[in-house]
């Protein structure tokens, strides 16, 4: 493994994502992307008796899913590397409990999805593992009771808010050659510019996305067009332009290839406020849509960016500010296999 | 674009221009009508109290606000009042009818957690502020209007 500047993982020897699978929530399946989802839930319960129950079965499921695709048995996983947004990271432990794999627990908020994607890729390609499962889950309910109010509380939320995602989205990766290689990695920094209000997130991580982007094409020595897609998490309608412009600021015009996973899961005239946001926005989309274009030919090479505000309710209580992070990685299709 | 540079210490201040305006006069607007409805509901509530079942006008309010919290919180169940509550602001979150909601919604939402540490505990987690501030407030004003009375 390569390290290119500070920040930057090459993958040298090389890295596969051997299937992707995806499970989401009734809302995202009435989505752009119905048709690339693995299973859609008609119930936002998922038929489970509590929400954290429901997300469970979102993760527990798009993990089965994805091995069935891969046709390896979970005996065969080395490593599970789960996060989600819920204190402790109750969903991804408690399917590990239920699955057996050795965890990895992950938290980087909406980041997370790349977070662990890097990392087992890391992992599998300097030897540690042979093969790795990552999964992300996030749920619209359990994310709103824990992060805002009781899900059928009555208070307006501002035009700026994001919807979070119902889903999950998992992916197996491996040595073994496949169409989808991991090529290279960029780990951000906490960046806190200071911006307070919890219902405006997409601003807040625009410049932990501006950071990790401007990084990531100095290590690797690249422009913003050597990449067919760059997909950020979930900037959301207010901080894509945000971001644009910060990029443009350094002479890099991304707005020929940039677009953000919160605003490709939803129709525009979805009640989602100003987008989708989660783990699972970023994962869902990646793992279902992204990694299909790639098969496909639409893509070739695709630098996914996911973006994360490191909020708690505690801390914004105590008049603290949103810090935010962002980790990309890139997604190429492999011609040979 | 703006012409300045946007670093960390005029973030917060550009940030601003980039998002959405709320539509003030359209929301005063429609918080007034849904809010003026939910009053009109009151008031057919409390003259049919009083012509159909012989309450006094004053008695009448008691029954009228039981009857606003138990609609409020039907609608809470069945899963409309975030809905109305996302329409009108503070039109719904103002009367009564919002104050129900924010009881109703938490004992819904911590049924999971069991009925004594769950329901109970967060019963008054959102309205628990407005009762006390409601209480320390009515004490405040009370024993103003009491020395008042005192002194002349």
């Amino acid at each position: 493994m390569t390290k290119l500047g500070k920040q930057t993982w090459v993958y040298d020897n090389p890295v596969y994502i051997q299937a992707s699978a995806t499970a989401v929530g009734p809302l995202e399946g009435e989505g752009p992307l119905k048709d690339y989802f693995d299973h859609v839930y008609d119930d936002l319960h998922c038929n489970e008796d509590n929400w954290e129950l429901a997300e469970r079965a979102l993760m527990v499921d798009s993990v089965h899913r994805c091995l069935q695709k891969a046709g390896v048995d979970e005996s065969n996983v080395d490593l599970l590397l789960a996060g989600d947004l819920l204190n402790q990271n109750v969903t991804g432990n408690y399917v590990a409990r239920q699955l057996g794999i050795p965890l990895l627990g992950m938290f980087g908020a909406c980041s997370t999805s790349m977070e662990t994607l890097a990392t087992a890729s890391a992992l599998v390609s300097s030897g540690y593992a042979k093969q790795a499962m990552v999964a992300v889950s996030s749920h619209n309910a359990t994310a709103e009771r824990q992060f805002r109010y009781p899900t059928e509380y009555g208070g307006q939320k501002p035009q700026t808010a994001t919807f979070t995602v119902t889903g999950s989205g998992a992916a197996l990766v491996s040595t073994k050659p496949s169409e989808i290689r991991v090529e290279a990695a960029t780990i951000g920094k906490v960046l806190d510019y200071k911006l307070k209000d919890p219902f405006d997130l997409g601003s807040a991580m625009a410049p932990a996305a501006w950071s990790t982007i401007k990084t990531h094409l100095e290590d690797m020595g690249r422009v913003p067009s050597d990449y067919d897609l760059i997909a950020t998490g979930d900037l959301s309608a207010v901080g894509t332009p945000i971001l644009r412009d910060l990029l443009k600021q350094d002479g890099l015009d991304v707005s020929e290839v940039h677009n953000d996973c919160g605003l490709m899961v939803y129709h525009s005239d979805q009640p989602v406020f100003s987008g989708g946001s989660g783990c699972a926005c970023s994962a869902v989309v990646t793992y279902s849509k992204l990694i299909e274009e790639l098969k496909n030919g639409t893509y070739n090479r695709i630098l996914v960016v996911a973006t994360g505000a490191l909020m708690s309710p505690t801390m914004v209580q105590q008049k603290e500010t949103i810090p935010g992070i962002a980790h990309a990685v890139v997604l190429t299709k492999e011609e040979s296999s | 674009m703006s012409d300045q540079r946007i670093d960390e210490n005029n973030f917060e201040k550009i940030s601003k221009t980039y998002q959405p305006k709320p539509n003030y006069v359209l929301n005063c607007f429609k918080a007034f009508v849904v809010g003026g409805l939910i009053c009109v509901l009151g008031e057919l509530l409390s003259e049919m109290y009083i012509h159909w079942f012989n309450f006094s006008d004053e008695e009448a309010g008691n029954p009228t606000v039981a009857t606003l919290i138990l609609l409020s919180s039907l609608a809470t169940g069945f899963g409309v009042y975030d809905k109305l509550g996302q329409f009108a602001g503070a039109g719904s979150a103002v009367p009564v009818t919002g104050f129900a909601n924010s009881v109703t919604s938490a004992a819904l939402e911590y049924k999971s957690e069991g009925y004594v540490l769950g329901v109970a505990t967060n019963l008054f987690k959102l309205a628990g502020s407005v009762i006390v501030f409601g209480v320390v407030s009515a004490y405040v004003l009370g024993m103003i209007r009491y020395i008042w009375s005192l002194i002349f």
